[in-house]
């Protein structure tokens, strides 16, 4: 004997109600209003981008654009580049992060190796979230009072690389450690294990482990810093020429050349400024292509 | 038995010290601009917290107080807070909640490009794009319900855009990834087991968004728009490049122009020739530091010792 079972019928009327209208629409209409969120963020995005192209790519592309400074030339004429203020941009970055990164990595590597769960790691911890929220304005005012006033030193690269190093500690620090925790402990134990001493761990075992995420974060954060348009204006004064010294002497950076040709209000100016921006954010997009493919060449081998 | 290397004992005070120069960092801060702002408030002839003029073109007599550009700081940045909050908080939800799963990400990673862009290219947008789109708009807001404080005549033009109007857009759009970043993160950590149980009890998505991620991620959210008020207070250049600087005290309307404190102090940066000048714009320097120092603390307080979100 068979028994025929039909298996798209219920057995039982539905236990669901029919949702009413009402609250339908109320979840219908959250839908759109988060979905319009997202989509009023993307617009001025896109926007910006569009704007900073269309007025600045055609400059970009003049052919001494990459390899010219504005040496000798007038607010009313066309021609040179930006070749002063992308390495004064470079340079500035380079320094910061040849100070930033080392101590930015030690106190990473105190607080999840060393420091835990001990006042002076509550107290470090408080300080970076402090530091990450100091304004740029405020870290260059520091630097200008410690440095040029208290000092008597002149204004400089250097001066500005300082200021930059403030506000890009914190942004290594929390990415290290994030990147440090999520290191199984595990490794850490085995290499106890073989009498390896815990200085040797960190530096053979975890930090290699972590450099990964490590790099992709100090790139991102490089390419932050050389953005930074205030202690630029503070620190350091404008000039047309080339200037390879960070110890003496004015400095062009290319948020520094923008502020600076935005008084100038002629063709050329403009001409400059919208190059300079659309030349900022090659850059920085280079400079995150860069985190990309690092992170990919140190990732530690899954196999 | 423990045999303490001598590798390990440098080690151990090498990053112990990195963690002791970073917390004297912040004291040193505070420090210097203090020290630095002492000689010339005690030469100053108004009250540096009651004055609402800044005059600092004459060494010898020098008339300056912060209350003017205090107030048209936490004025702009409560204005960009305001537009910035709602839209963060959908875009959070959007994220975490109603975007498809396998495009959360890269949408994800189209919002944080967003705090990617240098404040200054915001600003030379803000100027010389977004300001002149807005104009109409500014105009009509004005003529209309110009009867309201708020939306009055300010000291400014405002058809020629540089009102505090524009810029707390602008500033607006730069706090969306701050804010929308954190509030994203603990709306991720909503408990599956809440977010299953509201929709077994027949919750429609969005009642079951406002009965668990909401009341689970509020002190998240509320953390994040202080993080995003601090930064707020202390941009810089977007708000320089964009308000039209002027003579007359603020009015509290979104037309005036004036300056920021940051965005006085770095309008000013070429008058910093003389030790007491500079110490002037110091001093409303450390206003500004001890502000965001204040609610960046406060929006790390609100936080702290939460287990649900760690």
């Amino acid at each position: 004997m068979t028994t025929v079972t039909d298996l798209d019928r219920p057995a039982t009327p539905a236990a669901f109600q029919q949702i009413s209208l009402g609250r339908r629409l109320t979840s219908k209409l959250a839908a759109v209003l988060v979905t319009g969120a997202f989509v009023v963020a993307v617009v001025p995005l896109v926007w910006v981008l569009v704007s900073v192209l269309q007025k600045g790519l055609r400059h970009v592309l003049s052919s001494t654009w990459w390899t010219n400074s504005l040496a000798g030339l007038t607010g009313r004429q066309f021609g040179g580049g930006m070749y002063h203020a992308i390495i004064g941009s470079l340079l500035q970055g380079l320094i910061c992060a040849v100070i930033a990164v080392p101590i930015g990595l030690l106190v990473a590597i105190y607080l999840v190796e060393y420091g835990r769960g001990t006042r002076l790691a509550r107290a470090v911890t408080f300080t970076v979230d402090i530091l990450s929220g100091v304004p740029s304005i405020v870290a260059a005012l520091f630097i200008y009072a410690l440095w040029i006033t208290t000092l008597g030193l002149p204004r400089s690269g250097l001066a500005v690389a300082l200021s930059l190093v403030l506000l890009m500690i914190p942004v290594v620090v929390r990415t290290t450690e994030e990147m440090l925790k999520v290191v199984p402990d595990e490794l850490r134990e085995a290499s106890y294990a073989l009498g390896i001493p815990k200085w040797k761990t960190i530096l053979r075992i975890v930090v290699p482990t972590a450099l990964s995420g490590i790099i992709t974060g100090i790139m991102l954060a490089i390419a932050r810093v050389m953005g930074e348009t205030a202690p630029v204006l503070i620190l350091v004064g404008y000039t047309q020429y080339i200037n390879f010294d960070p110890f003496g002497g004015n400095m062009a950076s290319l948020p520094l050349v923008m502020a600076q040709e935005l008084n100038t209000p002629t063709a050329a100016g403009e001409a400059r400024v919208w190059g300079a921006a659309v030349t900022l954010i090659v850059i920085i997009t280079l400079f995150n292509l860069l985190a990309t493919l690092l992170s990919r060449l140190t990732a530690v081998k899954s196999r | 038995m423990s045999v303490t290397r001598s590798g390990d004992r440098v080690f151990r005070l090498l990053t112990t010290g990195s963690g002791i120069v970073v917390v004297t960092v912040i004291a040193a801060i505070g420090i210097f601009l203090l020290a630095q702002a002492i000689p010339a408030l005690s030469a100053n002839n108004a009250n540096f917290l009651l004055s609402r003029s800044w005059v600092t073109d004459d060494v010898r007599n020098l008339a300056f107080g912060v209350v003017d550009l205090l107030l048209v700081t936490v004025f702009i940045s409560i204005f960009a807070l305001v537009i910035a909050m709602p839209v963060s908080l959908g875009i959070a939800l959007f994220l975490t909640q109603y975007a498809p799963r396998r495009l959360a990400r890269p949408f994800a990673y189209v919002i944080d490009l967003l705090a990617a862009v240098p404040s200054i290219i915001f600003g030379l947008w803000g100027l010389k794009v977004l300001a002149p789109t807005l104009a109409p708009v500014a105009t009509w807001i004005n003529d209309t319900v110009g009867f309201i404080p708020f939306f009055a005549t300010g000291n400014v033009s405002v058809a020629a855009g540089g009102t505090i109007f524009t810029a707390g857009i602008v500033l607006a759009v730069m706090l969306l990834p701050i804010i929308t970043a954190v509030s994203r993160e603990v709306f991720d950590r909503t408990p599956t087991m809440q977010i299953e149980g509201a929709l077994a009890l027949g919750a429609t998505k969005w009642e079951m968004v406002r009965t668990t991620v909401l009341p689970f991620g509020k002190a998240g959210y509320i953390s994040a728009s202080m993080l995003g008020l601090g930064r707020a207070l202390g941009e810089t250049i977007a708000v320089m490049i964009i308000l039209s600087s002027t003579g007359s005290n603020f009015g509290w309307t979104l037309f005036d122009g004036g300056d920021t404190i940051a965005s006085k102090i770095a309008r000013n940066a070429p008058e910093f020739n003389n030790a007491t000048v500079a110490g002037a714009y110091i001093a409303a320097g450390l206003v500004l530091f001890l502000l965001t120092f204040v609610v960046n603390a406060m929006a790390r307080a609100i936080v702290a010792g939460r287990k649900e979100y760690e």
